[in-house]
């Protein structure tokens, strides 16, 4: 057995003598004898670190890992330089707890105003908190921020990711709001619809730009139309798409949220990941969870803080603004890490590498028979191709190859696949894929 | 005094790189519309990789966890996180599978996440578990949410009340709110368990559920549990547990067995998971048979030897968020239980009641406490006494520590006693960090009669000294503003 219980034998039952008592069962004495074990419980008993590690790899072997990936749909593979990884490995900011005592704490907490700073210059946003659990939580707290006793409604873009609908769905059940679905037309959010679906119910409209399809929407008009239904407007974003693309705020946003995973965070089989929130100053006071702010110290030095608390759980209890407590610290740390390595250039040479290789991927399918683009618009580094043969079939080819293709699709767009470029697909593995696309049809 | 640290982005130079990425292998370039891109670069500091590794060396250096010294911070359980646990974390075989893959090919991450269920089933006395909630507060409402849609399967609407003790942590409430549950408040008796016939006529054809910390914030078993069980039961109610102490009972009692219906654990305060300086966590929530059917989805099901991930369940509550939770981080739970295993994860309990009392013992003669002796994994001091008599408060007791080296137990909560400090100290400190920390204790107590004015001043050592909380709150400065004349 591996223990971390430091103390021996005798060190137990010196502790136990100097406090005038014989065995451990005493210090248990107020729980009812009816329900204490009498015997360990039903999981095997402890083993040395080499025998878990053993244990443990023989599991991650199970696992395949792909060395070319071409899928993404909510969870990205990029690049993530080794500095990221070591710096945000510091055990000092591995193994604190939340900053509660900032003066043996400034540096968590200088790292996050830092990290703040960067979501608020990405999304073109005046605040930003500390980080939510992921995008789809993120997103379904700005629905929380919207809420109000006469707004009942929430509007949801269908290109969402599916992912975010479901979490924001559980979200609306909990909250007692009704959601309903804006209808997508050639990939994007039909304004039509979404001008029909608007009324003075409605209390936020939550689209994704670029959407699940990865299409561009026309987040301009669709501000003006929120606006002018007195609504407020949540946009979803990429990080990386932002170190080119339009700033959510510039489009006219109210709040911007997103997955922040593409941000020097591992696949990780779904977690944990990041979820950014950030707003403009008019709803400030409304975002939930902690939020650094900048202070001075007894001497008057410059020193940073868990600041706007009135809003959170510890001191408003039922009448706080959620009810979120741990966050994902780490991974924003991570993220913050990862932007400063990148710099606004490299953020941008990512962002234009990703643009750069779904192009060209798209480009060269269509030279396939029967792999046609659906949708027609301005996409970013994912777009959905039909499929000539059963679309396992191609997932087989594909895998056989150690490639994990794009993600095949159902409903309206059953046999359709879902691809994704990064900087970390190669032209020569595009064009493998390529090749198998051709060999396999 | 230390220098002043600079902001990452006071250190940016204009055309200074870190990271290089390779040349774009693509010939025919792809341009988007004007209108589509960004007309301003994002303020991102430009700055080489030696300056970037000296930046977060420095703020490291300026933050504190428990790698670095004793961290008796009560009801977060700060124990000793395992190396062995990160580097199972950093294996490829798990940080590089997507979570979309075909299921087939990730059958070794299904192993882990069905091993886990079945053992935290086990620990808890529960019948299943969902590994999804990212953290304590979300598996609360996750937990809660299994109680709305139980009650409104069975046509009871009505059931719209939450009990929640006073000494219950700030989450309850706000988890019970956010479900749109009304809260009432159930007092405590005046030695600081749940007041039992205040309960009883409090629970009622309205009532939902109880949502109850056992061992309680003050670090009492609450002794009366089954009895409320059977209220709350009789009353058509369901019990919730709230996970946040488990660490004290691990292989002696179960809340399953306690009568609880529903818990969630705190994977990052029981099973040694970091903090991560705030997160991320892990509250995984286990449920009594009749309410998992409401479980979020998905659920990992074992199809004649091969692990599936079942979406479709038609009564679940949903998705809490995307994809199967903080796999990454529970995979270190993983990893701590089977190192642990049935007899490690006890003998953990002991110690840490073990600890907890042999520093109470002490504090309790040092402050002149009639705490309740023993306690279970930490306990509460109050130091009304001490501020009556010096004029120190618990806040300054606190910051003394700092100069010490100790990181601060959790300041004025419970909030049911006054000038509370919350210790728990956990199993994985030996007996010279526990003396060292009571002899700190002894010598700040008599500082305080001896020289009461040094000790407002406290700390003294470390980077910064007590801040302006009440300026940063009034005009609040979120983010750097680059200045007119950089």
């Amino acid at each position: 057995m591996t223990s971390y219980v430091p103390h021996t034998q005798e060190e137990k039952q010196e502790i136990l003598a100097s406090m005038h008592l014989n065995s451990m069962e005493e210090l248990f004495c107020h729980i009812p004898e009816q329900v204490r074990l009498k015997e360990l419980l039903q999981i095997p008993l402890g083993k040395s670190e080499m025998e878990v590690k053993t244990q443990i790899n023989a599991l991650a072997q199970k696992n395949k890992v792909f060395p070319t990936i071409f899928r993404g749909a909510g969870a990205y593979r990029h690049f993530i330089p080794a500095v990221v990884k070591q710096m945000a490995s510091r055990e000092e900011f591995v193994t604190a707890y939340t900053p509660y005592q900032a003066e043996i704490s400034q540096g968590i907490l200088q790292s996050i105003f830092e990290y703040q700073t960067m979501i608020c210059s990405l999304t073109g946003m005046d605040a930003a908190n500390a980080s939510v659990y992921d995008g789809a939580t993120a997103a379904a707290e700005a629905m929380n921020m919207c809420r109000s006793p006469k707004k009942k409604k929430v509007l949801i873009a269908a290109t969402a990711n599916p992912q975010v609908i479901a979490t924001m769905q559980t979200y609306a059940y909990s909250f007692d709001m009704e959601i309903g679905l804006i209808p997508q037309k050639n990939g994007k959010t039909d304004l039509t619809a979404l001008s029909q679906l608007l009324d003075d119910s409605i209390s936020c409209v939550y689209i994704a730009s670029p959407n699940y399809y990865g299409q561009i929407e026309d987040c301009g008009k669709i501000a003006q139309l929120i606006h002018a239904a007195g609504s407020i407007y949540i946009a979803g974003c990429n990080p990386i798409s932002l170190g080119l693309l339009q700033t959510p705020a510039a489009m006219g946003a109210d709040i911007a949220v997103g997955e922040g995973q593409p941000l020097g965070l591992p696949l990780g089989f779904g977690g944990p990941y990041l979820g950014f929130m950030a707003c403009k100053s008019a709803m400030m006071r409304k975002l939930p969870g902690r939020i650094v702010g900048q202070t001075v110290d007894a001497d008057g030095k410059t020193a940073y803080v868990l600041t706007l608390q009135a809003r959170e759980q510890h001191i408003r209890r039922e009448k706080a603004a959620s009810n979120i407590c741990s966050n994902q610290a780490l991974c924003a740390l991570t993220a913050g890490i990862y932007l400063a390595a990148m710099g606004p250039n490299g953020l941008k040479e990512v962002a234009n590498l990703c643009l750069q290789k779904a192009h060209y991927a798209a480009t060269e399918m269509q030279k396939i028979s029967g792999f046609q683009l659906v949708y027609d618009g301005p996409f970013f580094h994912e777009f959905v191709t039909k499929c000539p043969i059963p679309v396992e079939k191609v997932m087989t080819a594909l895998e056989e190859k150690n490639i994990l293709g794009g993600l095949p699709l159902n409903g309206a767009l059953d046999n359709c696949i879902l691809w994704c470029f990064t900087e970390c697909n190669s032209k020569e593995e595009i064009d493998t894929l390529i090749q198998i696309l051709k060999e396999v049809t | 005094m230390q220098q002043q640290q600079k902001l990452i982005f006071e250190k940016s130079v204009s055309g200074r790189r870190c990271t290089q990425l390779p040349a774009c292998d693509i010939e025919n370039k792809t341009a988007l519309p004007q209108d589509l891109l960004r007309e301003e670069a994002p303020l991102l500091p430009e700055i080489a990789e030696v300056d970037l590794v000296r930046h977060y060396m420095a703020l490291s250096r300026k933050a504190h966890g428990v790698d670095n010294g004793f961290y008796p911070l009560g009801s977060c359980t700060m124990k000793y996180n395992p190396r062995l646990n990160e580097e199972v974390a950093a294996m490829p075989g798990f940080t590089d599978i997507h979570p979309l893959q075909p299921t087939a090919s990730v059958q070794g991450a299904l192993k882990v996440m069905q091993l886990l269920q079945q053992y935290l089933a086990e620990i808890t006395g529960m019948d299943a578990v969902t590994l999804q909630p990212a953290a304590g507060a979300q598996g609360e409402w996750t937990g809660l949410l299994l109680i709305k849609a139980y009650h409104e399967a069975h046509g009871e609407q009505n059931r719209t009340k939450i009990l929640i003790p006073d000494s219950a942590h700030g989450t309850n409430p706000a988890s019970a709110a956010m479900c749109g549950f009304q809260v009432v408040h159930v007092p405590c008796t005046e030695d600081g368990f749940v007041d039992v016939a205040a309960l009883r006529s409090l629970a009622g054809p309205d009532t939902a559920g109880l949502m109850l910390t056992n061992p309680n914030t003050l670090g009492l078993f609450e002794k009366d549990s089954l009895e409320m069980a059977d209220i709350i039961h009789k009353a058509g109610g369901l019990l919730y547990y709230d996970g946040a102490n488990l660490n004290a009972i691990m292989g002696i009692a179960r809340p399953g067995d306690l009568g609880f219906d529903v818990c969630h654990l705190n994977l990052h305060k029981t099973f040694s998971t970091p903090h991560g300086g705030g997160g991320p966590g892990s509250g995984p929530v286990g449920c009594k048979k009749a309410l998992s059917p409401y479980l979020p989805n998905p659920i990992v099901e074992d199809e004649n030897g091969q692990l599936t991930l079942n979406f479709d369940n038609p009564n679940s509550i949903g998705q809490v968020k995307a994809f199967y939770g903080n796999f990454l981080v529970y995979l270190k739970a993983f990893t701590y239980i089977l190192s642990s295993g049935a007899d490690g994860l006890k003998q953990a309990s002991q110690g840490a009641v073990l600890n907890a009392n042999y520093m109470l013992y002490q504090l309790k003669e040092i402050f002149h406490l009639n705490n309740t002796f023993p306690c279970m994994h930490e306990f509460v001091l109050s130091m009304e006494d001490l501020k009556e008599e010096t004029g120190v408060s618990a806040m300054d007791v606190a910051k003394a520590l700092l100069d010490y080296g100790i990181h601060p137990p959790t300041m004025y909560f419970p909030l049911i006693v006054p000038e509370a400090l919350m210790v728990e100290p956990t199993e994985t400190e030996n007996k010279e960090t526990l003396d060292f920390a009571i002899e700190t204790f002894r010598k700040i107590k008599e500082e305080a009669f001896a020289d009461s004015a040094k000790l407002h001043q406290y700390p003294l050592q470390t980077p910064v000294r007590r801040l302006d909380e009440v300026q940063a709150a009034r005009k609040p400065i979120l983010k750097y503003q680059k200045s007119e004349n950089q």
